[in-house]
């Protein structure tokens, strides 16, 4: 039986109460949202807080909404949410996609995208869309709110810019017109984490990619991308050989550990490959030729 | 700590330790030993119940997080001696062997029919991909929830194409 060590329960009923909590009891406090990343790791006392301050009940951070040329997603928002939003699909389908491959339907029920930011694993999915759509992150303090580009937000494995006595209330992502959006992963069966991800949008201006952002997972690139293989491709036709290039350049920079999910080389080859289905597939919707 | 949640429509309140899960709370501190408990990991899913209508895995759950919300359990499906349409389902259609993860996937299959009364199998599938069998290899759990699906009254019941 695995049992997490004692520790002190406090439940917050709004962002304000939250912070207030995580003043009172410091750096020896977690939130937790969904649980299925933080229960884990306290089972295994990988974790070890002594205060945990449920935010589950607190109201307002459960919104997908335009606002301006942003779409704003809470970070209570589910994942089960988050996959059968038809507003986030209309604008991201990459979205859709991602979550129909994290974990199953019964943790998506529970795990939030906050919790799966700030949880902040190498391998995890949604900070590989993060990445690739580059949002931002709202991040909020007793002092106020800031605003962290989601690239600037991860700072490493397990890692991220929210300070002792922060909390992340809300994640943003530019609205782009024109644009398609997709996920693909490797798992070792489902719902398992990826043994390489890649999540991309393409935006196309005519046959022109205008912009494009990447995404990678569980392949140690930092921040989950590789800028270089954007840069290649903005501003070039939407052609197979220029998403080659981009593809090739994922395979060459990213960085993959050989472990239980697979030796190094694989996952390199993966990086390369699903780079470029992830890329075709954005075009062509882009160009709605694929839902 | 003291906590008061809703169980199958009744208000309990017990004395825990804030690390106690919700799956002991319901089997140990209750005596609900219809949720199994497994692999503790969140992967089986055989300790499914549902908190606020919506079923998760109550090994990664703290009984806690549970305080002021609504806990439904596999006890509360049927009605005293007469099985539900979905336990009848897994009778009928031999959806269980060894019955270990038969608490988890019919909490899961009764919260699919009650969002979407006729699934087909697919959906069937994707629903209970949460939801590990060693036994059955899923052909038989899948017509078990058809069968339910087709006899929405239970057993004296047929759906007309
Ligand atoms: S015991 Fe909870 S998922 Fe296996
Ligand atoms: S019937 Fe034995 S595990 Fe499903």
């Amino acid at each position: 039986m695995q049992v997490p060590e004692t520790f002190d329960y406090e439940r917050a009923t709004s962002v304000d109460d939250a912070l207030a909590l995580l003043a009172k009891h410091g750096d020896e406090a977690r939130l937790i949202a969904g649980g299925h990343s933080l229960l884990p790791m306290m089972k295994l006392r990988l974790a070890v807080p002594e205060v945990l301050i449920d935010i589950n009940d607190i109201a307002g951070l459960d919104h997908i909404r335009i606002e301006g040329d942003e779409i704003a997603i809470g970070a209570m928002v589910r994942h089960a949410a988050l996959k059968d939003s038809a507003l986030l699909f209309e604008h991201y389908q990459v979205f859709r996609d991602a979550e129909s491959v994290i974990a199953d339907p019964l943790v998506r029920n529970r795990g939030t995208i906050g919790g799966s930011f700030c949880q902040a694993d190498p391998a995890e999915d949604l900070s590989a869309v993060g990445s690739a759509l580059r949002g931002s992150c709202v991040i909020t303090s007793v002092e106020g709110t800031r605003t962290v580009p989601m690239r600037d937000f991860h700072q490493g494995p397990y890692e991220t810019a929210v300070a002792d006595g922060e909390m992340l209330t809300e994640v943003r992502f530019p609205i782009r017109p024109g644009s398609g959006s997709a996920y693909e992963k490797v798992e070792r069966r489902i719902g398992d984490w990826a043994v390489a991800a890649v999540g991309a949008f393409v935006q196309l201006d005519g046959d022109v990619v205008s912009d494009v952002g990447l995404g990678l997972s569980a392949v140690r690139a930092p921040h989950y991308t590789i800028p270089e293989a954007e840069e290649a491709l903005r501003g070039k036709p939407a052609t197979r050989e220029n998403f080659e290039v981009a593809a090739q350049l994922c395979h060459d920079l990213c960085d993959p550990t050989s472990d239980q999910r697979g030796p190094s080389d694989y996952k390199r080859h993966l990086a390369r490959e699903l780079t470029l289905r992830a890329l075709t597939r954005s075009a062509a919707r882009a160009r709605g030729e694929d839902s | 700590m003291q906590v008061t949640m809703t169980v199958n429509g009744d208000a309990v309140t017990r004395e825990i330790e804030p690390r106690m899960l919700l799956v002991h709370f319901v089997r140990d501190e209750l005596g609900l030993t219809g949720t199994h408990w497994g692999c503790d990991t969140s992967n089986c899913g055989t300790c499914t119940l549902w908190i606020d209508g919506e079923p998760v895995k109550s090994c990664t759950t703290l009984a806690v997080m549970a305080g002021g919300h609504e806990v439904r359990t596999v006890e509360d499906l049927a009605d005293g001696a007469n099985l539900s349409p979905l336990q009848q389902g897994f009778m009928e259609e031999h959806g269980l062997q060894c019955g270990f993860c038969t608490p988890g996937m019919m909490m899961t299959a009764q919260a699919l029919l009650d969002k979407q009364p006729d699934p087909d199998e697919a959906t069937i599938r994707e629903a209970i991909c949460g939801n590990l069998c060693r036994c059955t290899g899923y052909e038989n759990i899948v017509k078990a929830v058809r069968w339910a699906a087709e006899h929405p009254a239970g057993a004296d019941s047929e759906v007309s194409a």
